[in-house]
């Protein structure tokens, strides 16, 4: 599955002073499981609280403390795994990597290093502006989160928060499957996008619900494989784009310059946008992993999986198949609609009874525009998918027209209250008494009769009478009527 | 158990006690390489056994991991994990600083 | 009632129940002895105040008629089980003034039992010894003497479990058992101790060691004595994810069993090069015992026995150099301060712990680290395999079986050991029973020529504690071992 051969398009080449080069990319996510406790303790695992109020004596690991698993994450295992199209293993075991740190309260972090509950697997993501690529998953594991230390309370002395401490995240390693910080970004959206839509990670990737750690390295267009350095805690796509294109070059300039790079962790600054070095060779790692003794293999059966299997929600792929399919809107709106659980949901209520073409355009232009510029989540929108149906019912039912509704939807997004209100408020109905249409069609007619008198030979010149009908009534005829009564008074 | 081991020597020695935190002094480095390679030059022993096939025993016990439910039953508990802390401040462990 | 010490712990259950005399009284009897008996440094840590608070309650629950099934009992605990607010060292200095917030799954089962704890007893550091010489707060002495009057060590690592058993100065004790750790000081001091099968009691709030070994047992002055400890001690444990969800049966009962048509097996390879020629007598002394109690003797076959030894201390220690790395000064215990973090975590672990913890640390970093993983430390488990394997083919043809329990009596204190292999290989016949995860215990069954106890082992199937403690008691029952150390020390 490795597509080490697959090489970048000239596009996404980079040029040094030397010739071309192709940057091979690979990435770790970990992703926070949605569970309430921890993986191997009974306290809560909710974002922001008190230090060291969620810890418990075994998160502290205070001695003889014992780790007991946590069901629920082996479960939300399974269901990523089914989600990324992995094979789930049925025999899982949990090892210990030993390392010292002062936010790693055992010494050691228990993760699955020798039998991950999660195989191969593999997931398509469509990077903006180029075809859709293949990326193969190495493995899916679960393992504790470490503590949190904290650096500016005292100069002198860091502080340590066992909150996170013990909470259970699943490492999604990809293989090097990708080449352009675009498909990076790609992959961790289509990533969060999945298990946010399995419901197993909230994908918060601000609260570090979902970091990414990227292995960069570079390489001649087809040539052999390069060091690669792993740059960690990305929290952001913008950060993952502007890290892997800082370490690219790095890499570049060390190569061309004669040099080698090393393997080793660097650590993104993202003030300075730039990757440094975070840890001195001396304190080389040996994590020393062995089966841990207190806890015993994990093993599920297949009816357990399959069970699972049966209860997984429609995945953004496959929605955006059906939305295509089934409403017959465009692929590319189909994709926008369903990069997450919450757009595609809305407009699944939305579409129940409106056209569907003309629902996608109205979220995906008006009210994810109005979303973006004040920086609201879909969740949270001042407009729901009802208060939008039911401007999409004046607009089908010729009550006002789609430019009246523009404005009729910046109030509503204002929270001046529902389109009908708004409509009835503002008297913005539609002038749909043919008397009153004709009355003003004919004031136009004789107020500009030269013009009239032209419109035999240049038919096109209706838009004018047309325009000046719609500026007579404020915008509020309808449109048609005006078009039909304009055509037959000027007898064409 | 009388072939000498001598895979363990000084520099191995000091990459073990750094990998295990313990400050061994220079002096201590060759002492404690032959200690080891006694110890381990008896250990030796065990490649005389076959194992092939053999899966290795990691329990005593030949049960499956229980399992608990997701429920939040603990925590809450800051003062018992604080109480035998070497420093705390502000409800947090204090350590030496772990960046420079 | 003359002197309550001298009861077993079964005898005193029954005196209290009848109110023969009271908890408080029996108590006070064990406080006496214990401070006349402080030359033999078997405590660390002694809790006399809340001993008394409990006997009292004890005495009031016995009045209405009430009480567990250790009601009123005043017992050791070893120094390795967590207790709430009181200091818990492991025998280290590492750990500080460190009082555990938590009280362990056993200690707290047996305080609601009615045990009236006298106070933490010394052992080994971290339980990792033989001699119980490894302790930070000192040796303890064995109070039994050859007519030299030399110092003896009383075996390890629960040496301070079993010098207080043998003195009097408690009615029984907790014990902990990695590789021989409850048998071999039970064997040195003349007492009795059973360490049960892998996962029978929970190991929640008991300081680490080898956690795929450790299992915690009783040290008693009876079989009997054992078996009604062993009840409150044993039991399925929701927060041990090792510990086995299986019935308690009925031990003490267990004892009554006999040995009527039980095939006891004797595996050839019990013996040992250097062994003294009485441990080979004394081992024929139990078969015959045994036949004559009305067992079948079979010869069995342990071929990977001498193997045994070196994968434990493989295992043994790669385990404890994971489970030590959260003693680093950080949360708790002794931090020395260093000129930087890594300094400080170097030092404060140097400092804290004692030679032979950082020596088996070292080893298990070694066997665990890149390039030597498979050679070793997979290499040991694998070994360990075909050691059930022995066992496994044994229980075809017996249902028990007897060896010695160590290859020599005790020893004396400060006893000059060049080589740390040397002072492992008394665990040579005990460890088997670690590495299988099976029920073993020694009786004691005579002395030697210098007048120390010796004892024999009893081993057997996965769960089976009961035919453990039914040959085990026809052992104790043929051997009428009476004898008891001289009162030299108080």
């Amino acid at each position: 599955m490795f597509t080490a051969e697959r090489v970048a398009d000239k596009k996404d080449w980079l040029t040094g002073n030397d010739g071309e080069w192709e940057v091979i990319i690979g990435l770790e996510i970990h992703a926070q499981v949605a569970s309430k406790s921890k993986l191997f303790s009974g306290a809560a695992t909710e974002y922001g609280a008190e230090p060291n109020t969620q810890v418990s004596l075994v998160d502290a690991a205070m001695p003889g403390m014992l780790p007991v698993v946590n069901e629920f994450c082996i479960e939300q295992a399974v269901r990523t795994g089914l989600g990324i199209n992995a094979k789930i293993n049925l025999f899982s075991r949990f090892d210990r990597k030993n390392y010292f740190y002062p936010d790693l309260p055992q010494g050691y972090q228990i993760s699955q290093f020798e039998f991950p509950i999660v195989g191969e697997g593999e997931i398509e993501i469509e990077p903006e502006g180029s075809e859709a690529v293949m990326v193969g998953i190495e493995r899916l594991h679960l393992e504790q989160d470490a503590g949190k230390s904290i650096h500016d309370l005292s100069p002198n002395e860091t502080y340590v928060d066992l909150n996170r401490s013990g909470v259970c995240l699943m490492e999604i390693v990809s293989k090097p499957d990708m080449r352009t910080p675009e498909e990076a970004s790609a992959y961790v959206e289509k990533i969060r996008s999945i298990v946010r839509a399995l419901g197993t990670c909230n994908g918060d990737m601000e609260k570090g619900n979902l970091r990414a750690d990227v292995n960069v390295s570079v390489r001649r267009p087809g040539g052999p494989l390069g060091t690669r350095c792993e740059l960690k805690n990305i929290n952001s796509m913008r950060f993952i784009r502007q890290a892997i294109n800082y370490e690219a070059r790095r890499q570049i300039d060390i190569v061309e310059a004669g040099g080698e790079v090393d393997q080793e962790t660097r650590l993104f600054d993202n003030a300075k946008g730039e990757t440094r070095t975070m840890r001195s060779k001396e304190d080389a790692h040996d994590y020393r992993y062995f089966p841990d003794p207190d806890l015993l293999p994990t093993k599920i059966t297949q009816e357990y999986v399959d069970a699972i299997k049966a209860t997984l929600p429609e995945l953004p792929d496959a929605r955006r198949a059906r939305f295509v399919e089934e409403y017959g809107i465009p692929v590319y709106d189909a994709g926008i609609l369903t990069a997450d659980k919450a757009k595609g949901d809305f407009y699944e209520r939305l579409v129940k009874g409106h056209d569907a073409k003309i629902a996608a355009n109205w979220m995906m232009g008006d009210l994810f525009g109005a979303l973006n510029k004040k920086s609201i989540d879909l969740d949270d929108s001042p407009v729901n998918s009802d208060a939008l149906g039911g401007l999409l019912d004046l607009i089908a039912d010729k009550t006002i027209s789609g430019k009246i509704a523009k404005g009729v939807f910046e109030k509503m997004f204002a929270g001046e209250g529902s389109a009908d209100e708004i409509v009835e408020r503002d008297g913005l109905k539609q002038v749909t008494d043919m008397g009153a249409i004709e009355k003003m069609v004919q004031d136009v007619i004789d107020a500009n009769a030269d013009q009239a008198a032209k419109v035999a030979d240049n038919p096109r010149l209706i838009g004018f009478f047309v325009g000046q009908v719609m500026k007579a009534s404020q915008g509020k005829a309808n449109p048609q009527a005006v078009n039909e009564i304009l055509k037959k008074k000027l007898g064409l | 158990m009388s072939n000498e081991n001598k895979g363990v020597d000084a520099e191995i020695v000091r990459k073990i006690a750094r990998l295990s935190r313990l400050h061994v002094d220079e002096d201590r480095l060759a002492p404690l390489a032959d200690e080891l390679n006694g110890i381990l030059s008896w250990i030796e022993m065990l490649g005389e056994v076959d194992v092939k096939g053999v899966e290795p025993m990691t329990s005593a016990v030949a049960i499956d991991a229980p399992l608990r439910a997701d429920v939040v039953t603990d925590g809450g508990v800051r003062d018992k994990v604080l109480a035998n802390a070497p420093k705390t401040e502000a409800g947090y462990f204090v350590v030496p600083r772990s960046v420079e | 009632m003359s002197d309550l010490t001298q009861l077993t712990l079964e005898a005193a259950l029954a005196g209290l129940k009848s109110k023969d005399f009271s908890s408080v009284e029996i108590t006070k009897a064990h406080i006496e002895a214990c401070e006349k008996g402080a030359k033999l440094n078997a405590f660390i840590t002694t809790d006399y105040d809340n001993a008394l608070k409990s006997a009292e309650a004890s005495d009031a629950r016995l009045a209405k008629g009430e009480g567990g099934n250790l009601e009123g009992a005043p017992l050791g605990m070893k120094d390795l089980f967590c207790t709430e607010n009181v200091r818990t060292t492991a025998g280290s200095k590492i750990l500080g003034d460190f009082k555990p917030q938590y009280e362990s799954t056993i200690s707290a089962q047996m305080k609601s039992d009615g045990m009236v704890m006298l106070g933490k007893l010394n052992l080994d550091e971290f339980a990792m010894g033989s001699a119980n010489e490894t302790s930070h707060f000192g040796s303890v002495i064995n109070p039994w003497k050859a007519e030299d009057g030399i110092d003896l060590v009383p075996g390890g690592s629960s040496g301070g479990s079993a010098t207080a058993v043998a003195a009097n100065m408690c009615l029984g004790a907790t014990a902990t058992d990695t590789g021989g750790s409850i048998r071999q000081p039970a064997s040195f001091t003349g007492t009795t101790g059973i360490k049960p099968t892998y996962g029978r009691c929970s190991r929640w709030g008991v300081v680490a060691f080898a956690s795929s070994l450790d299992q915690a047992g009783p040290i008693t002055r009876t079989v009997k004595d054992a078996a009604i400890m062993l009840q409150s001690m044993a039991g399925y444990d929701v927060k041990d994810s090792t510990s086995l969800n299986v019935a308690v049966p009925d031990f003490a009962a267990a004892c009554d069993n006999g040995v009527k048509g039980l095939r006891i097996g004797i595996p050839k390879e019990y013996t040992m090069d250097g062994m003294p020629a009485e441990i080979e007598t004394l081992w024929q002394q139990g078969i015959k015992w045994l036949q004559d109690a009305g067992a079948e003797i079979v010869n069995v076959s342990l071929p990977h026995t001498k193997y045994a030894l070196p994968a434990y201390y493989i295992v043994a220690p790669a385990e404890a150099s994971s489970n030590l790395a959260r003693y680093d000064g950080m949360r708790y215990g002794n931090r020395v301060d260093g000129e930087n973090l890594y300094d400080t975590y170097e030092r404060s672990r140097a400092e804290g712990f004692g030679e032979e913890v950082r020596r088996r640390i070292m080893i298990g970093t070694y066997v665990l680290s890149a390039g030597y993983y498979d050679a070793y430390y997979l290499q040991a488990q694998k070994v360990r395999t075909r050691i059930a394997e022995d066992f496994n083919a044994a229980w075809e043809k017996c249902d028990a079986l007897l060896t010695p329990t160590c290859p020599s009596a005790a020893f004396a204190v400060g006893r000059k050991i060049d080589d740390p292999v040397t002072m492992y290989l008394n665990d040579i016949f005990t460890v088997t029973a670690n590495l299988a995860g099976l029920p073993a215990m020694s009786v004691p069954v005579s002395l030697d020529k210098d007048g120390l106890p010796l004892g024999l082992q009893i081993i057997g199937r996965a769960l089976d504690e009961e035919t453990v403690f039914a040959a085990s008691a026809a052992l104790e029952k043929a051997a009428n071992f009476t004898a008891k150390p001289k009162k030299w020390w108080a």
